[in-house]
């Protein structure tokens, strides 16, 4: 299992190669299996590319201003694919094309931001909780362990820093949705923020876990296939997910409305939802994929190695996902400046 | 006439803070385990794996080419710029503010700018948008470094030179140029490295393809799991390769630095 | 002289800067008058809201602060750059350009690597914890990582080569007899050096502070790696705007009020300097 970036193999095809029917494939660095492309390309002869990208933000940032130009299939959470498909820029799915999707549990079928997969179509999922020492400090039951921390823990905290997921820890801490906007509510969730933020060693989204495996840090808010790095680096190291709740996070595939390879791409998303091919995240990145027939292959002992990874989709979908907010976005990133430009 | 203990240890004390970090990423290449926590041993393993590599090779000869070419217009451009500004009868206010202005401007808002308008007029992008960008920049602070440089000029030098019959052109090339040479050197020397080390603006105007990733947007790409020793045995790397690129220059230059 | 020759010169540069920044960025930044649309779009309803929502104390308390974190690096880059730029100028000749070299290439390493690094240097169990403790230092240091002051290190550290470059031109130039003739004249080192040099080279010095704080308060990486996200700067804001909140009008605001500041400051320091110099 390597976390680190892969070897790309050198059988990745590069996009010298100036073939009509060329796949252009945004993704996050190290979230599909190096040899994806390469395999991909010889069983169907479609010649692709995969681009990195670093942030949900930075890629939509980039689609929005060109409008998706250049683009075949693009890797984004949910809240983004729906802000996509908002924008027009996203190509309505025919399932036709995509036979594969018959893997997919059924609950990953009916997610809250895509009920029927008209417009993206899942690739990972999971809980957003605690991950801590427990060998450093008794496990926490609370969103509030971390908002109000004890005193030992203080100082020795991480929250993740990108604003939905910084505001859903104090939403959830309050019993209110992660998707709330009413102001009086955003106002309270605030400032216990900004409470929150005089224990916090600082807000971190990629390397709280290198923290907890130091000892610098003894309890992170982190995603919990994150965690699971943490957790194979040091097993005193757990995940736990509140009792107030955690958010469903997705992250999906989008085929871009303005691509001019569409049946390439539908050939790509098949082939990812291929249970051998999607398995694979599951293995080596330690996320769960809402792939049925996938996670029904897995090797048991990494079940009991990474006990996040046994939950069913049906607690899953227990949890609410994070939506796009609408006009309630510029509240909650004045919400977020305000809490983090706080002395 | 200097101080020369003092001027040893400015020296000494600037440089030591400039290689703290350097020495600590040229360590931890070395470093066998994968986390900076511990030593556990000397490995040459990540330049091995960074051999293999071949979109961090790639994206390090992109990042390459893209700061020679834009900091070699750059510094064409912004000498010009400086040489026009500093030799106008007239100062114009509008114009020096002009030329702030691609330091004032936030990043972002360049990116997203030059990546909607190049969308707009159905550019096709690549290395060549970026370079194209990266200019814009580095120009304004070539003309910076340059205009410091002239406010200090004696033109009455150019002056006796028109007088003996000089053409403009030859004044220019065996006068102006090489007095202003240092500046041209240092401004040069700025661009490419703003260049080296830009991420923002590459990423918006490179366009889809893989084949104009720059080394930045890679490693920002990569950082997801945090820095790995092969990020920092490119680093190293890249060190050592332009350390031995002066030791060249050097040897191939013995004569000095033209117009000094 | 005429204007033609000159304005020959100044037309390449000129050009481009207006076919590749005046005309894209005016396109962004007049986006300041519209609102931003329920999906993150445009919607074309003139209004002076956003232009308004600048001046509010949040957001201008953020540019006041990032001002006074860029004046700090940069008044402690200038010293320190200054410094180095004059050692450097002091040397041979021919060592000049391999001083300068070395002097830029950090920062050829990559930015990222380069925080990181200092991340590791610095943090709870770090390597300056491990050299304290080393060296027979056993009480707890005070926490160098994710406070204001290590934003203001990173800062200076990134942008001290460019105040080095910055100043290195007209100190290299520095006709060594006026010098030679101050001091022969029985002014002392300090006074030669308060009275000639230091008034000689300042603009180098008004370019370098320019640089830095231009570049500091833009910065918005910096605040989030080494500051543990925990300042805002006014780079921070602007970017979250157009790539978190999606709403490209505030962020064209923002910058359109930034950059209008900026401008003013910079006209001022122009003309502080070309007073320093005529006297």
């Amino acid at each position: 299992m390597t976390y680190h970036s892969p070897l790309i193999a050198a059988l990745m095809i590069s996009g010298a190669s100036a073939s009509a029917q060329s796949l252009t494939i945004s993704n996050w660095d190290g979230y599909m299996a190096p040899d994806a492309i390469a395999v991909f390309t010889a069983e169907t002869f479609i010649a692709a590319e995969l681009v990195l990208q670093a942030t949900n933000e930075e890629i939509m940032g980039k689609l929005i201003a060109s409008n998706g130009a250049g683009y075949d299939v693009v890797f984004v959470s949910s809240p983004f694919a729906e802000i996509l498909h908002n924008l027009g820029l996203a190509e309505t799915l025919d399932p036709a094309k995509i036979p594969n999707l018959v893997n997919l549990y059924p609950e990953a079928t009916q997610l809250a931001h895509d009920p029927g997969n008209t417009f993206s179509v899942p690739y990972a999922w999971g809980t957003t909780g605690l991950c801590f020492r427990s060998d450093l400090m008794a496990a926490p039951t609370s969103w509030n362990d971390l908002l109000t921390p004890a005193a030992d823990v203080a100082g020795k905290i991480t929250m993740l820093a990108t604003d939905r997921w910084l505001l859903a820890a104090g939403f959830l801490a309050n019993g209110m949705s992660v998707n709330e906007t009413d102001p009086a509510l955003l106002d309270k969730v605030r400032d216990a923020l900004i409470t929150a933020k005089s224990t916090l060693l600082a807000y971190d989204d990629t390397t709280f876990y290198a923290k907890l495996v130091s000892g610098e840090a003894v309890m992170t808010q982190a995603w919990d296939g994150w965690c699971n790095y943490g957790i194979a680096e040091n097993p005193a190291i757990q995940y736990v997910i509140p009792s107030e709740g955690s958010d469903l996070w997705v992250d999906t595939m989008v085929i871009m409305a303005g691509s001019e390879n569409k049946d390439a791409a539908y050939a790509f998303v098949n082939y990812i939802l291929d249970a051998e091919n999607h398995r694979w995240a599951a293995e080596n990145i330690l996320y769960k994929v809402p792939n049925q027939a996938a996670m029904e292959g897995l090797d048991p002992a990494l079940l009991t190695q990474f006990p996040n990874m046994a939950i069913t989709p049906a607690q899953l979908l227990s949890y609410e996902q994070l939506r796009d907010v609408g006009e309630a976005q510029r509240a909650y990133s004045r919400v977020v400046t305000e809490i983090m430009a706080a002395q | 006439m200097h101080n020369r203990p003092l001027m040893f240890t400015i020296l000494g004390v600037v440089f030591a803070f400039l290689y703290i970090p350097i020495s600590v990423l040229v360590a931890l290449s070395f470093n066998d385990g994968g986390l900076p926590t511990a030593w556990t041993g000397f490995s040459l393993k990540w330049y091995g794996a960074l051999w293999e590599n071949a979109d961090i090779l790639n994206a390090a000869f992109n990042t390459l080419i893209v700061a020679i070419t834009s900091a070699a217009l750059a510094t064409i451009l912004g000498t010009l710029l400086a040489i026009g500004i500093e030799t106008r009868a007239r100062k114009g206010r509008w114009l020096e503010s002009l030329i702030f202005a691609p330091m004032i401007i936030p990043d972002i808002v360049l990116a997203i700018a030059l990546l909607s308008f190049f969308s707009l007029l159905k550019v096709p992008m690549g290395l060549h948008t970026i370079i194209a960008a990266h200019v814009v920049f580095n120009l304004a602070f070539v003309c910076a470094v340059v205009r410091a440089r002239l406010k200090s000029f004696d033109w009455s030098i150019v002056e006796a030179s028109a007088d003996l019959g000089a053409s403009a052109t030859t004044t220019y090339r065996r006068i102006v140029i090489p007095v202003l040479s240092p500046a041209i050197i240092a401004g040069a020397l700025l661009a490419f490295t703003l260049s080296v080390d830009e991420f923002i603006i590459a990423f918006f105007t490179a366009g889809a393809g893989a084949g104009s990733t720059t080394l930045p947007m890679q490693i920002y790409a990569m950082i997801r799991f945090g820095v790995t020793p092969e990020i920092n045995a490119l680093a190293t790397l890249v060190l050592g390769l332009s350390v031995t690129a002066l030791a060249l220059a050097q040897r191939l230059n013995r004569g000095g630095i033209p117009g000094q | 002289m005429s204007n033609r020759g000159p304005n020959i010169l100044m037309a390449p540069a000129l050009a481009w800067l207006t076919a590749l920044m005046i005309i894209p960025c005016g396109l962004i930044l007049i986006l300041a008058f519209f609102r931003r649309g329920i999906y993150g779009g445009i919607d074309y309803t003139f209004t002076l809201e956003n232009l308004g929502l600048v001046f509010d104390p949040l957001y201008f308390g953020i540019f006041i602060n990032s001002a006074r974190i860029a004046g700090i690096v940069v008044i402690i880059a200038c010293i320190l750059g200054y410094a180095a730029a004059y050692a450097i100028a002091a040397m041979p000749r021919h060592l000049q350009p391999i001083l300068l070299f070395f002097a830029v290439l950090p920062f050829w390493s990559n930015y990222l690597i380069r925080t990181y690094a200092w991340i590791v240097l610095l943090n709870r169990e770090g390597l300056i914890t491990q050299f304290a403790r080393w060296i027979g230092y056993e009480a707890e240091l005070p926490q160098l990582l994710y406070t204001e002051n290590t934003v203001i290190l990173g800062l200076v550290y990134s942008y001290l080569p460019f105040v080095i470059l910055a100043c290195y031109a007209p100190l290299s130039r520095l006709n060594p007899e006026i010098a030679e003739a101050s001091h022969n004249l029985g002014a002392s080192r300090w006074t030669t050096f308060r009275r000639i040099t230091l008034p000689l080279t300042l603009p180098g010095i008004a370019v370098g502070a320019v640089f830095v704080f231009v570049l500091s308060i833009g910065n918005f990486i910096t605040p989030a790696l080494l500051g543990g996200g925990q300042f805002q700067m006014i780079g921070n804001v602007v970017y979250a705007q157009f790539l978190t909140a999606n709403d490209w009008p505030f962020g064209a605001a923002l910058s359109m009020v930034l950059i209008a500041i900026m401008m003013g400051l910079l006209l001022l320091q122009t003309l502080a300097v070309e007073r320093g110099q005529n006297a």
